[in-house]
């Protein structure tokens, strides 16, 4: 079993996250956890501190959390963005596409399932913030886009 | 027809995989039922009230007859004999085994079909036009659009797991025969100086709280439609109401914040968006196209129709619309007979008219939002021949969009949700009105049931339409006038008091009597509801 899954080189950031607001409301925290319903844009003028990128999920189904992902991405965030609380082997490849980058579960997952999950899906529709290639840029590799 | 290629094969191969190892888990009960839930959820498994619930994708409303057959096959087999088509132009089996679930789904993939996504909080099928691309006032056919949205919804990593289900339509004429302004969100194609665009309505839906969609955006060009639809969403998923389910849909976020803050918020999202190359090339879009090029249509037919068999001219007045190609004809095949229900097909039906796709329509189908089926290409030299087919299979009952052409939904004799039982309502209302000469004088009229206040049923959207509730422990049924799910979109005000099941039956026709005692001439029920107003129907049900 997985208690603590990172696709960083290197370490992964131990200081303990604060609250979006404390941590705007000081300047000498490095670590942030933005919980369901803050407003991750709150974060932007102040992504070249940042090392660490908390998003909570207290329940799996509750989906706002992607969205956060992608904007500090999407805003050219390059720390280290960390899924916690509710995270199920059948959201990984999800996170991962929307830039999470490490994963620290409430309960820890079988090693094997999150293989098999990672592995399943060879090719995606959409562009999203992995970098990953979609099926529309294979089909046309010599526009613009793909 | 669109046809995929090796990336979409493998995608539809990876889910049937994932889901057999989850369902195995599920088996050998390594997954609780809690946490088998949402991922059966995603495959469009439901577990009701009496056996699970299959819900098959199809995609825009538009199979071959390969598909079809399959679709028969697979009711032969797995189910007990019938399938049930939806009012989002999909097909559910009733009587679905776990174990045989993910055998069912190999069994579709083989013809290019899934279940991907027919439940859960996340983007559901498109739904569209099922005249697309054979009616004459369309500015360009929807389908390629909706595919091309079919690709871009699947596995969506961001829009996943939303506060709520998320429905999108897309048509292309001015008759709105798809319910467009009652989806979450609806595009109508419009040309503008020579380019095709979309038209984009929001927060639509029905439901507790039924709204009709307002335009948010009077065009956008179809190489940004992909992220002008992922601002939409992004707004939506990130505002949209969490606390309470019943107020989780697209509807009540524009409905709470406005649409003026809506589109601004959607304005500003996709001010960003537009510059992360989200959307795919245009050629991309040209590509789907191709697949949906017009059939080699013959040329010189002749447009004549022998009429000298009476029953067969009444079936060609009502179920047969006109075609854009000279000598062809549009064939709507009635899935509503007056003792049956509402939406079902047996297991031979379905393969006798992928039998006559094959034969007379180009190999090509549809599947109404009215739970009906329609051969979009049919000579008219043929018309005879295919109406003789159907009405061996029980198949030419000639009343679109007449009193009995009811769409009701599976209600409390399926449906773990339902207060109501629709199916023998939507039976004793058409026994009542059996009559085809009762049927004719009445005229258009759209009568729409639901068994509980979900509304699958669109009674919202009915011209009549029944909303069936529990009052202490007794089905009880309300009664709603002039509602409307097409280009006059409305929704229906609700008489007074309910009624019983036979209580019901007899208001409507009160209901009727009084339209047929005030028309003027060329108006259908819902012209006299709109110009004389409630209140004479109103005497008539209670005075």
């Amino acid at each position: 079993m997985v208690e603590f899954l990172s696709f960083r080189d290197g370490e992964s950031t131990q200081e303990p996250a604060v609250t979006v607001e404390s941590f705007t409301g000081q300047s000498n925290a490095t670590a942030v956890r933005i919980e369901p319903g803050e407003d991750a844009r709150e974060l932007l003028p102040h992504l070249d501190r940042i090392s660490l990128i908390e998003v909570n999920f207290p329940g799996f189904g509750d989906g706002r959390g992607y969205s956060a992902a992608r904007i500090v991405r999407e805003a050219g965030y390059t720390g280290e963005l960390r899924a916690v609380g509710d995270v199920l082997v059948d959201q990984i490849v999800a996170m991962r596409r929307c830039g999470f980058d490490s994963f620290h579960p409430a309960k820890a997952l079988d090693d094997a399932a999150v293989e098999r999950a990672l592995n399943r899906y060879d090719d995606v529709y959409q562009k999203a913030i992995d970098g990953r290639s979609p099926i529309w840029a294979k089909r046309h590799p010599e526009t613009q886009n793909g | 027809m669109y046809r995929y290629d090796s990336y979409d094969q493998a995608i539809v191969d990876a889910r049937v995989e994932e889901f057999r190892d989850q369902t195995q888990r599920r088996l050998t009960g390594a997954l609780t039922e809690d946490q088998f839930k949402p991922l059966r959820l995603m495959n469009g498994l439901y577990l009701q009230l009496h056996a699970y619930m299959l819900r098959v994708a199809i995609p825009y409303g538009t199979l071959s007859g390969k598909q079809m057959r399959k679709l028969g096959e697979i009711a032969g087999k797995y189910d007990k004999g019938y399938g049930h088509f939806t009012t989002r132009q999909n097909l559910q089996y009733n009587w679905i085994k776990l174990a045989d679930a993910p055998d069912i789904l190999a069994e579709l993939a083989t013809v290019e079909m899934h279940a991907i996504q027919t439940s859960g909080n996340c983007i559901r099928n498109i739904s569209s036009d099922q005249y697309a691309g054979v009616s004459a006032d369309e500015v360009a056919d929807p389908r390629p659009w909706a595919e091309l949205l079919r690709q871009w919804s699947s596995f969506h990593p961001e829009f996943t797991y939303l506060p709520r289900k998320f429905k999108i339509a897309v048509i292309a004429s001015d008759d709105d025969r798809a319910a467009m302004r009652l989806h979450d969100i609806g595009l109508k194609l419009v040309e503008r100086d020579g380019v095709v665009g979309a038209e984009v309505y929001a927060g639509g839906g029905m439901g507790r709280t039924p709204m009709v969609a307002p335009l948010i955006r009077d065009f956008i060009a179809e190489d940004e439609i992909i992220s002008y639809l992922e601002a939409c969403l992004r707004v939506y998923n990130r505002y949209g109401r969490r606390d309470n389910k019943y107020k989780a849909r697209i509807k009540i976020l524009v409905h709470e914040i406005g649409v003026e803050e809506y589109k601004r918020q959607v304005e500003e999202e996709f001010a960003h968006m537009r510059e992360l190359g989200l959307n795919p090339p245009v050629e991309e879009l040209a590509r789907i196209r191709a697949f949906f090029a017009a059939p080699a249509y013959e040329s010189g037919l002749s447009d004549d129709i022998d009429r000298s068999n009476p029953a067969f001219a009444l079936w060609v007045d009502r179920q047969v619309a006109a075609h854009k190609a000279p000598g062809y004809a549009i064939v709507n095949i009635s899935l509503k007979p007056i003792d049956g229900i509402p939406g079902d097909a047996s297991a031979e039906q379905i393969g006798l008219v992928a039998d006559l796709a094959e034969a007379y329509s180009f190999d090509e189908l549809r599947v109404t939002h009215a739970q009906n089926l329609v051969l979009p290409h049919v000579k008219k030299a043929d018309l005879y021949a295919v109406w003789q087919k159907l009405v061996a299979a029980g198949l030419a009952e000639a009343n679109l969009d007449l009193i009995t052409d009811i769409i009701a939904c599976p209600g409390l004799d399926y449906c773990a949700l339902a207060n109501a039982r629709s199916i023998p309502l939507a039976q004793k209302i058409a026994a009542r009105f059996a009559a085809a000469e009762r049927q004719a004088e009445i005229g258009e009229l759209k009568l729409k049931i639901s068994g509980c206040i979900n509304a699958c049923g669109h009674h919202h959207a009915g011209h009549i339409g029944i909303l069936g509730v529990d009052r202490r422990g007794v089905e009880n049924f309300q009664l709603l006038l002039g509602g409307s799910g097409a280009e006059d979109a409305s929704l229906g005000q609700i008489t007074g008091p309910g009624f019983s099941e036979d209580g019901v039956v007899d208001a409507i026709e009160k209901v009727t009597d009084i339209y047929l005692a005030e028309r003027e001439s060329g108006e259908r029920f819902l012209d006299t509801y709109r110009r004389i107003g409630m209140k004479p129907f109103k005497e008539a049900i209670y005075g």
